[in-house]
């Protein structure tokens, strides 16, 4: 099996270590300002856990009906710290192995994950902005309160930013760093298959 | 002589139009932009000013002008609750029983080496002799405590450098009211009966915790006001006092006989060693010392009985008496700690003592006579200079970064600019009208912070619109930055503020709460969630444990209160956010409403005086749904078989109880 150049194997390693630093940084972070909270509130998203104003963002949100933030009922929870830890396991792995046919692997699944990770992001808050209590005080007629999934959006007085925060750039550097690896092995290997001209 | 009568009518009206102008508007072209703070800007220095007789601190913005806050202190305070929660009803306790009012006439910023440190104000209570600790965390009254043996608290609650103790003086001097002594004397048998008392509080270096360390029994003077020593004159307290005549009728007159009367230099470090060697006497005596703990969000009162009292008489080297002229008021040390100021009220000129002088004086055993037992130091050996001419009645001295004092003057009402070295007078401005007191931010400490000189007038007449015969009470802002003092506000206060003192807003502001932690709180009947709350029977006591967040109760609906309970509602405000209070009333309380701030606990006491449903509600406009943030409470005939329930939400109608 052909083996991977010295500096895609400390791409790799490196891309493994941005994967690790995702335990320590939140993930993803959701921003919300309202002409009475010019200090905003912030709900930081983790491998593992919310933190930030949640309870505040919980009071508020009953108003309009919108279900409670409650880390025991996101699944992901429990798997993404094993999720992640595999991916540290396994790029390490690949660094020390340098098998080029594990890296496309690796990035192959990499980059599935992260469309379904995005995909299960972007259900959740669908799910938390369309499914709201027929009794909310407060309803407005065909209005829904789904945050953006990235950038910005008003959601009645509230304007939401979601962006990725600390963990969340580790993590898309990491995902890069080992596409664009996987990406010039391919052409390195293309050229080596290719026979010479002189 | 037609030209002749022509002459003279022009001549006459000239002279009618001559009437001398009064200080309707004399702010410079510029005045407005030095004031003018912008929407959603902040000012730079906080004020805390006495509210006098309104017992309170006000807390205003320089330069502009602008209330912020009255923190509740010796009064009640309906609006908020304070002495009116079971909570808050301690802070008030005296020996003399609940009392709900005060005079507050001087704060005093703790200082760490003579400096601002942001911490806590102290405040004095006049009439029934207390001082106040107010926390500048969270502006709350956090502590007061009781004075024995004393009477006009006037000369409080000043600091010393390090805020090692708060004092207190006598302005009223009494029979002492300790245990066995005699109290029922003839008031014409002052002179041989009563006595004045400096009473020296200790401040807990980081708790803030005061206790009443010592007292030094003077002879029957009015002690006035007072200052800490600084630097060099650390160890040393200066106290001013009038009737040294020792009149008891018509003040007035009998105590403005004498050419002079005192200040007193008190080496309270001599006396602190006396009082850590026992070298007084224990009295039983009966004062209250009353706590806030932020935690169970409760005060309690607790009765002290002991008292250790100096005798100078004995002590000889703990209390000398400087000549003073005529009645002084303020009796300030500048910054260096180096001189002292006395301003007789009466007195034409201002005389400024040297410490140093003062020093060599005590050393030289300078004494011109003996007044009860104590030293009277010679007045020229211990003064520095006399300010000549600077006006009428001066009052009260503060001072600036540059070496220079600024003098209150009642009388001529004006401020005069003088400096304190060379004496020599530099500037002056009219005040409208007859100021008392004055600020310069820092004035007081070690390092002004300078820039502005505050007036606070006694007189207000044509100055703002009328409101009938009360009208209200009016601070000046001026600035000191050039040479000259320029006019820049006029500001309305409440109360009618004394003393104040103004702090850059960048000691305070960093550390001001803004909730209470839930998860702190140790409040007896705290509910720290929904599921917490019920609502309970002791006897004829029917206790309501409570909480509120936007916007409900829980509970809302009560039944089963009969006539002759009596009912506690122990609300928990379990909003953990930034500026959501929730307030709290019933119908028919005979009370107050309370305010309970996010986290708190507070407790208001209900008892039903007949038969119905009674709503409640929340007064504190805390969200759109603010409106429907009620609920009922239904109070049934005493024998009556209503079963106690609560609920919140339940809508299905229960059957109807007979």
């Amino acid at each position: 099996m052909k083996k991977i150049h010295n500096y895609s194997a400390i791409a790799v390693a490196i891309a493994a270590l941005c994967f690790l630093a995702t335990f320590k940084f939140p993930f993803w972070v959701i921003y919300l300002t309202a002409p009475q909270y010019p200090e905003g509130l912030t709900l930081y998203i983790w491998l593992h856990k919310v933190s930030g104003d949640v309870e505040i963002i919980n009071g508020l949100n009953h108003y309009i009906g919108m279900a409670i933030i409650d880390e025991t009922q996101f699944p992901e929870f429990d798997i993404l710290p094993y999720a992640i830890g595999f991916m540290v396991g396994a790029g390490l792995l690949i660094a020390f192995l340098r098998k080029k046919k594990l890296l496309f692997f690796y990035t192959i699944f990499l980059v599935l994950f992260s469309i379904l990770a995005i995909y299960d992001f972007w259900h959740w808050e669908y799910q938390y902005g369309h499914n709201l209590d027929p009794d909310a005080a407060i309803q407005v007629p065909g209005m829904s309160y789904q945050p953006p999934l990235i950038g910005f959006k008003q959601l009645l007085n509230f304007g939401a930013y979601s962006f990725p925060h600390g963990g969340g750039f580790f993590y898309i550097s990491g995902v890069v760093i080992c596409c664009i690896a996987s990406i010039l092995e391919w052409r390195r290997g293309k050229k080596q298959l290719t026979p010479k001209i002189r | 002589m037609k030209n002749l009568t022509l002459m003279l009518l022009v001549t006459m009206l000239t002279i009618a139009g001559c009437k001398p102008k009064t200080g309707t508007s004399v702010a410079s072209g510029d005045a407005a932009s030095k004031v003018y703070v912008a929407p959603g800007t902040y000012d730079e220095f906080y004020n805390f000013v006495s509210g006098g007789f309104s017992g309170q601190l006000a807390v205003y913005g320089i330069p502009s002008g602008r209330l912020f806050r009255e923190i509740p202190v010796f009064s009640e305070d309906p609006e908020t609750g304070w002495g009116y929660t079971e909570e808050t009803k301690p802070m008030l306790m005296t020996s003399h029983g609940y009392v709900p009012w005060d005079d507050f006439h001087h704060p005093a910023l703790s200082t760490t080496n003579g400096v601002h440190d942001g911490r806590w104000a102290f405040g004095n209570a006049n009439n029934t002799p207390r001082i106040a600790r107010i926390d500048l965390k969270t502006f709350r009254t956090a502590e007061i405590i009781e004075i024995p043996n004393s009477s006009g608290n006037h000369s409080s609650p000043f600091i010393t450098e390090n805020t090692e103790y708060t004092i207190a003086g006598t302005r009223f001097s009494l029979p002492p009211d300790y245990e066995g002594a005699n109290t029922d004397v003839s008031i014409s048998s002052y002179k041989d009966n009563f006595k004045g008392y400096l009473s020296f509080i200790s401040v807990g270096k980081e708790t803030g915790n005061m206790d009443v360390a010592f007292q030094i029994q003077i002879p029957p003077l009015n002690t006035d006001l007072a200052r800490g020593g600084k630097g060099p004159s650390h160890d040393w307290f200066f106290f001013s006092c009038y009737n040294s005549e020792k009149a008891f009728t018509l003040l007035e007159v009998n105590a403005s006989q004498k050419d002079k009367d005192f200040i007193l230099a008190v080496n309270w470090k001599k006396a602190e060693e006396y009082a850590k060697a026992g070298k007084g006497q224990h009295q039983k005596v009966k004062y209250t010392h009353n706590t806030y703990d932020e935690k169970t969000h409760s005060a309690t009162s607790e009765i002290k009985t002991d008292v250790l009292v100096l005798d100078p008489k004995e002590l000889k080297d703990v209390l000398y008496l400087i000549p003073c002229p005529k009645s002084p008021h303020g009796c300030d040390v500048d910054p260096t700690g180096q001189y002292i100021v006395g301003s007789g009220k009466l007195a034409a000129l201002i005389p400024v003592f040297s410490f140093e002088k003062i020093q060599k004086a005590i050393a030289n055993n300078d004494f011109e006579a003996e007044y009860d037992g104590i030293p009277v130091l010679k007045y020229e050996s211990c003064l520095h200079g006399e300010v000549q001419k600077p006006g009428l009645g001066p009052l009260h001295t503060e001072f600036d970064d540059q070496g220079n004092a600024y003098t209150s003057f009642f009388v001529s009402s004006e401020i005069v600019k003088w400096n304190v070295k060379s004496l020599q007078v530099l500037d002056r401005v009219p005040t409208y009208y007859s100021i008392g007191h004055l600020c310069v931010p820092g004035g007081p400490t070690a390092k002004p912070w300078g820039k502005y000189v505050i007036a606070y007038n006694k007189i207000t007449k044509d100055r703002y619109l009328p409101t009938g015969p009360e009208l209200t009470q009016s601070a000046q802002l001026y600035s000191i930055e050039g040479d000259k003092m320029k006019l820049l506000l006029d500001f309305p206060t409440t109360g009618e503020p004394h003393y104040a003192e103004a702090i850059p807003a960048s000691l305070v502001q960093p550390n001001s709460t803004k909730i209470f932690k839930i998860e702190e709180n140790n409040h007896p009947y705290a509910a720290k969630g929904e599921k917490e709350a019920k609502v309970f029977r002791e006897g004829n006591i029917v206790h309501v444990v409570m909480t509120s967040i936007r916007s409900h109760f829980v509970p809302d609906n009560i039944e089963g209160v009969k006539m002759g309970d009596v009912v506690y509602f122990h609300v928990t405000n379990l909003e953990q956010d930034w500026d959501v209070p929730h307030g709290f009333v019933v119908k028919g309380a005979n009370n107050a409403e309370m305010l309970i701030m996010p986290g708190e606990t507070q407790t208001l006491k209900w008892e039903p005086d007949r038969v119905g449903v009674f709503p409640f509600y929340c007064t504190d406009f805390c969200s759109a749904l603010h409106q429907e943030m009620q609920g009922y409470i239904r109070v049934s005939p005493a024998g009556s078989s209503v079963p106690l329930t609560f609920s919140t939400g339940k809508t299905a109608a229960e059957p109807p109880a007979k």
